[in-house]
């Protein structure tokens, strides 16, 4: 296992760049710690696939290094890196048995049989295959065939990493949620360095330790689920964690009032003078839609345009003075004919240029 | 109006549809949902004409079309891969159905720039496929069966390869965009959650067999049998198995509760949702359990606390973010007037309160 720098890192796929555009992954400089557990998150085309590659040695960066603990792998192939990796697709021998597939990356490295057999029967169990350790493969539906491709990955103990290229994305609902804890034992039971590639906000908030957020090519934020959640630094980050994501309005802020939608706000925190409009960011879940009656001066006149029931809550589209508005609310709560929406003072967040703006401490 | 009228297919020794009745109305959204295998694409292909039923018959208002090829059904179809023409623009891609009808010029042009704009297409019509991300190739697709103006559009996981934002936003479009056709949509899903966030009706799948079709909201509320409860339950339904004697349902040597003195005693499996079991003490009649942790898993908003109660895996849905290690005991707390109860058939028997009087 080990530490992995990166050391001014980026890559362009054009020979000779001209400017920021043209980079595919602008540039970076970050460690991630011996055993921790990262999630890369963005949508397609975010930059996350190359960081990937490039940690792999799939591909060479344009420029800047590429550290295991002390030692530059930058010019290394993967083979040479002593990494593990799983892809979308299982990768694995349709005519060798389960075992055998389990087996194949110890014996290729020259592990005693004994110790082989000792760590394929361990990995067997904990994927609950020992059942079917003598079928072949070929036989397997999908999702058994995507357990073995995990399998091989985590089979062995030596690896300076594992990488994860969206392992679940075609895998069913179900089976998911086994595999996601699985995975989350396994790491906290031999604590590899893991590096997982995804699209899918469940998987990298509650696989990761930290989470590194990928926007056109950059880091937008780097951190813990609830980091991400209660203080996005960058509004890309809070429209693009949580669903629906967070509620972005135009507004103003002196001292600690924010003015949104024409009412104004006491924060009880105090922000440093802007002059110029600001955003506010509310989550759904921090929103509460009341009778407008009730609500009184605190309350936004909201008009509802969609309600959608979806069992555990409900999630209410609607328009308010200055955009749209999101909120969720409970299951067994209505909607009132005449609504109001009031913001939870605590959970407001303000930004200046799409960036988080802190108060004073 | 669409029928399905006891519709079966056997492929080889095989079954893939049995016993299939729906009736799926003009205008209407309905959703299939199961997992991989469940015969969801099968079924599609038969409404679609692609396969033939071995048993049962399919009418479109009123009239049997097993015996019409697919070229002259009114379908659309959406496949979860992208299929394009990658020869050809984005402009040709979508205005080939309607050459291929014979539509006049104006009419297509009409119809490509409008369908362009809806799907956010507009400044990519001169492309070709190959030159665009996943989510725009579906949304030229999509595009490609919307002017096709049929009378029956199947969309076969047509999210699934999309990012999670572009999925959401798709979502909340798709239904209103062919709901301005009139068309009947057919949406095929994996995930519970898709399709509450679709609306409209589901028609809930396993093994060949339609378990249940209903409002899609009610499916989720009600679901008939056990099976039709687990495949509608992300995260999964915690199950346990208990005993109803006299008065009282017992979960091994635990009282669980007061039983519906209705119910024969006997064996019964109770369910609860996840998000309806706390960690808090909550009302008077409440119940608590002891458990063992076995992992958690945390959001940001919420957390995942799977746990373990003799053989059983359950998981524990909260607000905000609890940290507690793997191994700990811990108290959970239960509602009652939660629990579904289902009989040895797994039939259900009693849902929970609130969803029994909406009844």
């Amino acid at each position: 296992m080990a530490r992995i720098t990166l050391d001014a890192l980026a890559h362009s796929y054009s020979p000779n760049p001209t400017g920021p555009a043209d980079y595919a992954l602008k540039q970076i400089d970050y460690a991630w710690e011996d055993g921790g557990a990262y999630a890369l998150l963005g949508p397609s085309g975010c930059g996350k696939t190359t960081l990937l590659n490039i940690i792999s040695g799939l591909l060479s960066p344009s420029s800047g290094r590429i550290l295991f603990d002390e030692r530059d792998v930058t010019g290394l192939s993967p083979e040479r890196r002593n990494i593990a990796q799983v892809f979308q697709f299982p990768v694995i021998y349709d005519t060798m048995t389960v075992a055998e597939n389990l087996a194949f990356p110890l014996l290729n490295r020259g592990v005693e049989r004994a110790e082989v057999d000792k760590r394929v029967s361990e990995m067997l169990e904990t994927l609950d295959l020992t059942t079917q350790a003598r079928r072949r493969a070929r036989g397997l539906n999908a999702d058994e065939k995507q357990k073995i491709s995990l399998g091989r990955g985590l089979v062995r103990y030596d690896v300076n990493a594992i990488l994860f290229d969206e392992p679940l994305t075609v895998i069913d609902p179900h089976m998911k949620w086994q595999l996601r804890t699985k995975l989350k034992e396994l790491h906290e039971q031999f604590a590899h360095t893991m590096i997982y590639v995804t699209h899918d906000q469940t998987e990298a908030l509650t696989f990761a330790d930290k989470v590194v957020v990928m926007y056109e090519g950059e880091v937008v934020q780097i951190g813990t689920p609830e980091q991400l959640f209660d203080e996005p630094e960058h509004t890309f980050v809070g429209y693009f964690i949580g669903s629906p994501g967070m509620n972005i309005l135009p507004g103003r802020i002196e001292g600690s009032t924010v003015t949104v939608a024409g009412r104004q706000i006491d924060l009880g925190r105090d922000y440093p003078a802007v002059e110029e409009p600001i955003e506010i960011g509310i989550r759904p879940e921090f929103v509460a839609v009341r009778e407008a009656r009730e609500a009184g001066t605190s309350g936004v006149p909201m008009s509802v345009r969609t309600v959608e029931d979806i069992g555990r809550y409900k999630i209410v589209r609607g328009e308010i003075e200055g955009g749209r508005l999101d909120a969720v609310i409970d299951e067994s709560d209505s909607v009132p004919t005449s609504a109001a929406a009031v913001f939870d003072p605590a959970r407001i967040n303000v930004y200046r240029d799409s960036h988080l703006l802190r108060a004073r401490g | 109006m669409l029928e399905l009228v006891d519709v079966g297919k056997q492929v080889g020794g095989e079954t893939h549809i049995a016993d299939v009745s729906l009736t799926l109305e003009t205008g209407s959204l309905n959703i299939l949902l199961g997992p991989t295998l469940a015969g969801k694409t099968s079924l599609m292909r038969l409404m679609a004409g692609l396969d033939k039923p071995t048993r049962g018959d399919i009418l479109m208002n009123g009239e049997s079309v097993l015996g019409r090829s697919v070229r002259k059904r009114s379908v659309a179809m959406v496949y979860q891969q992208f299929i394009n023409y990658p020869t050809l623009t984005v402009y040709e891609n979508i205005a080939s159905p309607m050459r291929i009808a014979g539509r006049d010029r104006g009419t297509i042009e009409s119809k490509v720039r409008e369908a362009a704009e809806l799907l956010k297409l507009e400044e990519l019509l001169d492309r070709t496929p190959l030159n665009l991300s996943g989510g725009q190739q579906q949304r030229t697709a999509l595009a490609r069966a919307l002017v096709k103006e049929a009378e029956l559009v199947l969309l076969d996981e047509p999210l699934a390869n999309l990012d999670y934002k572009l999925r959401e936003e798709l979502r909340e479009e798709l239904p209103r965009l062919f709901a301005r056709t009139g068309a009947i949509l057919v949406y095929a899903t994996t995930e519970p959650h898709e399709a509450l966030l679709l609306g409209g009706k589901t028609a809930t799948m396993a093994e060949g067999r339609v378990t249940q079709f209903g409002t899609t909201i009610d499916v989720y509320n009600r679901p008939h049998d056990l099976h039709t409860a687990e495949t509608f339950a992300d995260p999964p339904l915690n199950t346990a198995p208990v005993r109803k004697r006299g008065t009282e349902l017992r979960l091994g040597d635990r009282t669980l509760g007061p039983a519906p003195e209705s119910l024969p005693d006997g064996d019964y499996t109770v369910a609860i949702r996840p998000h309806h079991v706390s960690l808090q003490p909550g009302s008077i009649g409440g119940l608590s359990l002891p458990v063992r942790v076995d992992s958690t898993e945390i959001t940001g908003s919420e957390t995942f606390i799977h746990v373990s109660m003799g053989p059983e895996s359950w998981v524990v849905l909260t607000h905000g973010v609890h940290r507690v290690d793997k191994g700990q005991d811990l108290s959970i707390h239960l509602d009652p007037a939660q629990f579904y109860l289902f009989d040895a058939d797994g039939l259900l028997v009693r849902s929970p309160r609130r969803h029994d009087e909406a009844a």
